[in-house]
């Protein structure tokens, strides 16, 4: 077919673009995604029986701030990166911050302890599981966002898979937080981090494979 | 510079809207473009330039909802054709793939390029192998002009499956030229 051909074919009844596809199909799948999440949480582990009791807590609220704010970062990053031309920008700093602030409290957190205590508080009661919890639980999420990826056009696919997989782990934090009894930031600062960076590692690694267009 | 964006954008934004005319406008001019571009940027395969041309143009259609109002049209085309470059450096695995296509937006509209080579891939062979309910869509709506409403009576589809076979299949009709490679 030749160049002039192509473009009478892509021109020809062209139709008026939706502008709100993407938005619509990013709703759909984070919903569908942080469902999936939700009931695969209260399956497996369960929601924490005290859970209207902490729910009074400030510290609870803090605990899930810190995947939630993580999420909407990388949601504003990797729309961004699906679009030709713009780069993550200031919505960076979204995805980073919650880390450093809850790795300062854990800090404070474990100064503040008596030197019997750290490694106690450090590990908290699930730290051999919790990691590995998050990522099962990013089992629904993790296709839901790669599936909203697709109607993007993303030019680092590599950067964009492992912002995917962190928006996906987030999400599955968030569901995960109604079930996990650790009440520690220092215990966040680390289990938790490496629940989140695992599915972004993954996304990274799959990203220019399912992600190329 | 400024002046050959603002004319692209402006044809490429009435195309969003659906005006044929001015996407096609668009499309001619960003083919020479291109064809500047790339002969400038891949001397040593001139015999790939067409072939380059033609997936840009479709990968262009393809991502035209993902351009933002606010931005350069010229840093949206230029990061799209860079994307498909770097691919194509990737895909023949050559030393040049070592070299990150950096050059700046002023300069991606510089040339134009009004003489097309051939193309080596045939667009219109893989567009045959496409399943029916893609490939009739774009027969009737893309290749003989027809309306929505009259290709959706004549294949027996519904309307919006219609526009989802043509979508998907230009989709899916870029999918297959990367895997030519």
């Amino acid at each position: 077919m030749k160049t002039d051909d192509l473009i009478g074919l892509l021109s020809n009844q062209v139709t008026r673009v939706d502008r709100g596809a993407v938005a619509r199909r990013f709703t759909k799948a984070l919903l569908l995604g942080a469902l999936g999440s939700v009931v695969l949480m209260s399956i497996v582990f369960g929601v924490r029986p005290d859970l209207s009791i902490v729910a009074r807590t400030p510290v609870f609220w803090a605990k899930l701030a810190y995947p939630l704010v993580i999420a909407i970062g990388a949601l504003t990053v990797v729309t961004r990166l699906g679009h030709p031309g713009a780069r993550g920008g200031q919505a960076w700093l979204l995805v980073g911050l919650p880390f450093v602030a809850v790795w300062l409290a854990g800090a404070v957190v474990l100064e503040a302890a008596a030197p019997g205590e750290r490694l106690p508080t450090l590990l908290g009661h699930t730290w051999r599981t919790c990691p590995f919890n998050i990522v099962l639980l990013s089992a629904p999420t993790f296709p839901a966002v790669f599936w909203a990826m697709k109607s993007l056009a993303p030019t680092q696919p590599r950067r964009a898979g492992a912002v995917a997989g962190l928006l996906a782990s987030a999400i599955a934090t968030v569901a995960y937080c109604l079930h996990c009894p650790e009440m520690s930031p220092a215990f966040w600062s680390v289990w938790y981090a490496i629940g989140m960076i695992l599915p972004a590692g993954i996304g990274a690694w799959l990203g220019p494979k399912l992600l190329r267009w | 510079m400024q002046e050959a964006e603002n004319r692209l954008r402006a044809l490429f934004v009435a195309g969003l809207d659906g005006d044929q005319h001015a996407y096609r406008g668009f499309l001619e001019a960003l083919a020479r473009h291109l064809r500047g571009y790339l002969r400038r940027r891949i001397p040593q395969h001139r015999d790939d330039v067409e072939d380059l041309v033609q997936e840009i143009l479709l990968a262009v259609h393809n991502a035209r909802h993902t351009y933002r109002m606010d931005e350069p049209l010229t840093a949206w085309l230029h990061a799209i054709a860079r994307y498909k470059l770097m691919d194509f450096f990737r895909s023949r695995a050559r030393r040049d793939s070592l070299n990150d296509p950096l050059d700046d937006h002023a300069e991606f509209l510089a040339v134009a390029d009004d003489e097309p080579a051939q193309a080596r891939h045939d667009i219109g062979k893989l567009l045959e192998d496409l399943p029916d309910k893609q490939r009739l869509p774009i027969m009737h709506m893309k290749l003989q002009g027809l309306s929505v409403t009259e290709t959706a009576r004549i294949t027996g589809l519904s309307e919006s499956a219609v526009k989802v076979g043509v979508h998907r299949g230009l989709k899916a009709l870029a999918a297959r030229i990367r895997g030519l490679k």
